[in-house]
């Protein structure tokens, strides 16, 4: 069954097959020109888990949308992961869940160590008694000159909690595992519910520097249950919320890759130019990180003429200065032999391990929400899609910055050329028993929220993906073979969430 | 007498020396920058608190920070400062200098070690493997210098009519004085061999050896180590610029002076450069050996 970006489908509607058909039929579809976008459980009233496959056919800016049964009596399937690598992390995010066990999957581990939702006997005894990583081993590599680094949970700079494990051979990388959950909130089923005022805040809080792409997400879920269009004038201020959130981000993630490499003008420099974007988010939304801008029906503030030119002013400023320091950083020979060749993805594995968002488009994927599925604002303007050739470090540096300059150049267009009209519709209630997706290109990539209303005017289940969830694995894969002095400095080039993989 | 005039100048203009070089960066990265004296202001800072142990560290792991400081003193007073001449001074003495580096570096790897932190055994192997290629580069402009003075004491190998000979020995000496720039970037882990800022474990040499320690500990550490790249600047100058002992003002300036150049040279370097990939810093130190290597060439070649 196909559906397009911000589009709905009732729950019966959505086709069922039996389990050995459900495999067959995802791993063919993602052996060519498909991907797995989403992939996870609803539990029915009648014993039975539904398995709910979301699969992108990027090129038509299809989404196919496919389900399967799992009786809960023997709760397991045959595993995904053995043939399709990009499915592992949701199989465990299902077996955690919903405690039904993929057999076969190679890598059978807790995701966030949380008890299932269910109320059954877990898959993992205990998971929730013992700190992370409780009883599960890692994955080690043996021999006499082989060692071990363990990095974190606590790290000696601000940053979110994970445990980095390395198995090395002096300064080399045989093998990275990461291992994430310590900061689960458990936000899925906080989701859920009938007061949408409140998952409406807990949206903007899944991922603190995606807010606006978080919001807009739930925002078009809830407006698509509800069949409230919203006005093009809304569409474009969210539009541009979301590229000034995007030009922060990269601006400072440019920033901290100087810094990482030990280039210390660009970083002081880029540190504060990542400022002035947050401030125009501050004017326009009255906080630094958009929070409060996007609700279902539109959105909350308007940019006025004079806003508008303020606005351009300031960004052609920008626009200027970003030119200056990022000729600064690209063409400093000491800064480059940092960022060739470390850290690669080939265009080969990144397709097998789904890499999403500038992550993925540094290795040649064609992936852009903006341009693939566009929605929104993006019908009308485009923005072409930014690709890197070599996978690197450096590759994933080139396409932030040329995002930023492409962003720029979007909004200069769009801030002078509003639509006029109003900002806000108030939404309607939501049809029952009905799934809604919607993807945003968030900064960091694809996010997808699925959200499935219950007869009671609330969501039954809702289901947050975050381009991190995708994108963790790539790190941990790109590391092999790569000097430990390195990660770092690959990891920052990365950039990814670790509470919107521990939602 | 003359040993505390020697340590009284260290104590007061080491970590004044370093201000400089945050002054520096500072400047390049556009910013204000802290204090000159905030070096000072940190060590106040570290030396009223306590120190923390691990419980599995030993006396070793204790002794470290006062070894090291008493090292670095110790390499002062083989070092003539300005005006002042090194108290210290005999015949083969620099094999005495290279050794008390030796020892230092020593109880620094150990007492890593001695954490049983597998961070500290990464920095620690760094460590012992980066300093067998310093300390070749070291011993490699020691004997350059040492035929072109005739001596083998460190403090009539530099100075004295040394600087005079740039005309003579200019070839000779401009690339010992390249080598050993670099050999005090490496010694003193500063860009591009090491970076003195980060707070990345995974990519530190020296630093990630001072880790574990706190309080006053640390600031014995920080102290020795600004000590440390004050004394190897104080070995560079007297190559560079005459200090004859006629008139002591003058010489106290053009000594400041050279510090200063150099401090802000440092900063330069930092403050422009990327670090290198840790396995192309044996490439450089290789590069101030080769400079070193060709340096002692020329002079053999030239008689």
């Amino acid at each position: 069954m196909a559906l397009f970006n911000g589009g709905k489908i009732s729950l019966s509607n959505i086709p069922v097959l039996v389990v050995e058909k459900f495999r067959a039929q995802i791993i063919e579809s993602c052996g060519e020109s498909s991907r797995l976008v989403n992939l996870f459980g609803i539990l029915e009233t009648n014993g039975y888990l539904r398995l709910l496959a979301v699969l992108g056919v990027d090129e038509e800016a299809r989404l196919d949308i496919l389900s399967t049964f799992i009786s809960l009596e023997s709760p397991q399937y045959e595993s995904l992961t053995k043939d399709l690598t990009q499915a592992h992390l949701f199989e465990r995010e299902i077996a955690e869940q919903w405690a039904v066990k993929p057999v076969g999957h190679p890598w059978l581990k807790p995701l966030r160590y949380h008890s299932n939702y269910r109320q059954a006997e877990d898959i993992w005894q205990g998971i929730n008694d013992k700190i992370i990583p409780g009883g599960y081993p890692f994955y080690a590599v043996e021999g006499e000159e082989v060692h071990e680094i363990g990095v974190g949970p606590v790290h000696a700079g601000i940053i979110e909690p994970g445990h980095f494990r390395f198995q090395c051979h002096g300064e080399e990388i045989l093998h990275l595992e990461i291992q994430l959950g310590y900061q689960h909130r458990g936000i899925e089923p906080m989701m859920q519910g009938q007061d949408l005022r409140r998952s409406m805040l807990l949206s903007e809080s899944i991922v603190g520097d995606t807010s606006i792409g978080h919001s807009t997400a739930f925002s078009e879920v809830v407006e698509s249950l509800t069949g409230c269009s919203i006005t093009p004038r809304a569409q474009a201020i969210r539009a541009i919320a979301l590229e000034l959130e995007r030009l922060a981000n990269h601006v400072g993630d440019l920033g901290a890759l100087g810094m990482d490499a030990g280039f210390l003008p660009t970083s002081a420099y880029f540190g504060r130019m990542r400022g002035d974007y947050l401030n125009l988010l501050l004017i326009l939304t009255g906080n630094r990180f958009g929070k409060g801008l996007c609700r279902p029906g539109g959105v909350l503030f308007d940019i006025d003429n004079k806003m508008a030119n303020d606005f351009c002013l300031k960004l052609k400023k920008y626009r200027d200065e970003f030119k200056d320091v990022s000729d600064l950083l690209f063409t400093r020979p000491s800064v480059l032999a940092r960022f060739e060749g470390v850290g690669i993805v080939s265009p080969k594995d990144a397709k097998e391990i789904g890499l999403v968002g500038p992550a993925g488009r540094a290795s040649q994927m064609e992936c852009d929400v903006r341009i693939n599925y566009a929605s929104g604002m993006w019908q009308f303007q485009h923005v072409p899609i930014s690709l890197g050739a070599t996978g690197d470090v450096y590759a994933r540096a080139l396409v932030r910055s040329q995002e930023v300059l492409r962003s720029l150049e979007f909004l200069l267009r769009v801030l002078p050329s509003l639509p006029a009209g109003d900002i806000f519709v108030a939404p309607g209630p939501m049809k029952p028993d009905t799934v809604a997706v919607s993807m945003v290109e968030g900064w960091r990539g694809e996010i997808m929220h699925v959200g499935i209303s219950d007869n009671q005017g609330g969501f039954g289940r809702y289901k947050i993906k975050d381009p991190s969830f995708h994108n963790w694995f790539g790190l941990a894969y790109a590391m092999r073979g790569q000097e430990i002095s390195d990660f770092p400095l690959c990891n920052k080039s990365f950039n990814l969430s670790y509470c919107g993989h521990d939602l | 007498m003359l040993i505390f005039s020697h340590w009284i100048i260290v104590f007061l203009l080491a970590p004044l020396f370093v201000g400089v070089i945050a002054k520096v960066k500072a400047f390049f990265a556009g910013k204000k920058g802290p204090s000159l004296f905030q070096p000072f202001f940190d060590l106040q800072r570290l030396f009223q608190k306590d120190s923390v142990y691990s419980r599995t560290t030993t006396w070793v792991f204790r002794a470290v920070p006062i070894i090291c400081l008493a090292a670095v003193l110790l390499l002062a007073l083989l070092v003539p400062l300005g005006p002042f001449k090194a108290p210290l001074q005999f015949t083969g003495d620099i094999f005495l200098a290279a050794s008390i580096l030796g020892l230092a570096r020593f109880f620094m790897i150990i007492a890593a070690l001695d954490t049983g932190y597998s961070f500290e055994g990464m920095g620690a192997s760094r460590e012992a493997f980066f300093s067998c290629l310093c300390e070749m580069i070291l011993f490699m402009n020691f004997i350059t210098l040492s035929l072109a003075q005739h001596s083998i004491s460190l403090s009539s190998m530099i100075g004295g009519n040394l600087p005079l000979s740039w005309k003579l020995w200019g070839t000779v000496l401009i690339l010992v004085v390249g080598s050993f720039f670099i050999l005090i970037l490496a010694e003193n882990a500063r860009i591009p061999i090491d970076d003195p800022d980060t707070h990345l474990e995974l990519t530190m040499i020296h630093e990630v050896k001072i880790l574990d320690h706190s309080g006053v500990d640390l600031g014995f550490l920080l102290y020795a180590s600004a000590i440390k790249l004050f004394v190897f600047a104080g070995i560079l100058i007297p190559i560079i610029l005459p200090i004859e002992p006629v008139n002591k003002v003058m010489d106290m300036l053009i000594f400041l002076g050279g510090m200063l150049a150099v401090s802000i040279a440092v900063g330069i370097v930092e403050s422009t450069t990327a670090r290198l990939r840790l396995n192309r810093v044996n490439h450089l130190l290789l590069i101030a050996f080769a400079l070193g290597f060709f340096g002692f060439v020329v002079k053999m070649w030239k008689g």
